[in-house]
């Protein structure tokens, strides 16, 4: 009995220590942030690496989300003679919901785990410590180059996401499905607001970006500098991510819908 | 610069510029193709005294067939009635003088359109030409409006 309540204590005194060490960690990458406006090459080739390379996967994601919203809420509008609304229906869902978190999780997948394994392979070869040996700050090199590309990318791949979203509704729905083209474009300018939708998305996309990246780059640089390390920092930053992901979602989804 | 950090730039930019286009098109939405703009078509007139919730590119048909678009909807300040503009596709320029315009509903809650109803003259309309036969769109709650004051009427006597 004694024994399982000390261990309960030393797993929340473990999960404590490891959520205030990210909080300082994030602090610490604050005053970094203007400086790294002086090596912007740092950043493109980051972008390039996270952004870029997870492009095709965005775009084919999107797409296929919208198709299948689109033949999804065909059989429920039909049944009400709503199919004029299936592309407002469809684009609603992808601009606030969709897109926003699924874009995340996508890249929390395809680039936050790639970014924790690197920074934590550096970590196990020690070029992190070589770095400091020669006066150069793994911080400012590694890390931060790669947090400023995560929170740029994040918005513009969903952003992405979303309009290929609509073009596969636009897809379904008018070419297959047989709704009337006016009709799907006019519901969705009648409906999709620019502020709370548009705005609200790219707000809560911003948002997943920030943490994303940063789960991967404090993942990566606090891994234990072994094989195993590195493969359960990636695995950390993809389920911590996810769950960070889906919580914040709730979070900004109560803050943001007009009207709750 | 050495050739992978130009695939690296290009790289960047495409994307940066792809992301910016896709918030571009999702603020404005009206990037779909107008299915019509290539076409030629010709414009008319109509005014109503309700439009129920008629949009700009709401379609008009004839016999249930679309055949032009709503391209702008005003209110006469004078009569204080909307005024329509129909682009109807030139294939169909001979509709009579006579024709009707009515605005219908898809369904009981559907998007309203305007259903025309071609009548029986010898002339036809022309560009600019107005439909003098119009009829208002139908607001189902007044006439359930109307309805519930009937059977009030009717039961008190």
């Amino acid at each position: 009995m004694n024994d399982s309540i000390r261990a309960c204590w030393l797993s929340f005194g473990q999960f404590a220590a490891t959520f205030g060490g990210f909080q300082m960690f994030s602090l610490r990458l604050l005053p970094y942030l203007p400086k790294a406006i002086l090596r912007p090459r740092l950043i493109t080739e980051q972008i390039y690496s996270i952004g870029v390379l997870s492009l095709v996967l965005t775009m084919f994601g999107g797409f296929f989300v919208g198709t299948m919203l689109a033949l999804q809420s065909y059989s429920t509008l039909v049944e009400f003679g709503q199919i004029d609304s299936l592309g407002a229906f469809a684009s609603e869902a992808l601009v606030r919901e969709l897109g926003p978190v699924v874009a995340a999780l996508l890249f929390a997948g395809r680039a936050g785990s790639a970014v924790a394994s690197e920074v934590g392979l550096m970590r196990a070869t020690n070029q992190l410590a070589a770095m400091e040996l020669m006066a150069v700050d793994p911080i400012q090199r590694v890390v931060v180059p790669r947090f400023i590309a995560g929170v740029l990318s994040v918005p513009l791949l969903a952003a992405i996401f979303c309009t290929l979203g609509v073009l596969g509704a636009y897809l379904i729905g008018v070419h297959q499905l047989g709704v009337d083209a006016g009709a799907f474009w006019s519901h969705i300018q009648d409906r999709v607001d620019l502020y709370d939708d548009v705005g609200s998305g790219l707000f809560k996309s911003f948002v997943f970006g920030v943490s994303a990246s940063l789960m991967g780059v404090y993942e990566g640089y606090y891994a234990a500098p072994t094989a195993a390390g590195v493969s359960r920092a990636a695995t950390r930053t993809v389920v911590i991510t996810s769950v960070w992901i889906l919580l914040f979602d709730f979070v900004l989804t109560g803050i943001t819908v007009p009207g709750v | 610069m050495s050739n992978e950090t130009r695939a690296i730039d290009v790289g960047v930019g495409l994307f940066i510029l792809l992301g910016l286009g896709s918030v571009v098109f999702l603020t404005s939405q009206t990037l779909g193709p107008g299915e019509l703009s290539n076409g030629e078509s010709y414009i008319l007139q109509a005014r109503f005294d309700h439009i129920g919730d008629l949009k700009v590119r709401a379609p008009v048909a004839l016999a249930g067939v679309t055949i032009g678009r709503v391209s702008q909807i005003t209110v006469d300040p004078v009569e204080y009635r909307a005024v329509v503009e129909l682009r109807i596709d030139s294939n169909f320029d001979q509709l009579p003088i006579d024709t009707d315009a009515t605005i219908a509903t898809v369904g009981i809650l559907g998007g309203k359109y305007i259903e025309l109803g071609p009548g029986g003259d010898e002339e036809v309309l022309r560009d600019q030409d107005e439909i003098e036969f119009t009829q208002s769109a139908i607001l189902l709650e007044n006439l359930i409006g109307k309805f519930m004051l009937n059977r009030n009427a009717t039961s008190s006597e």
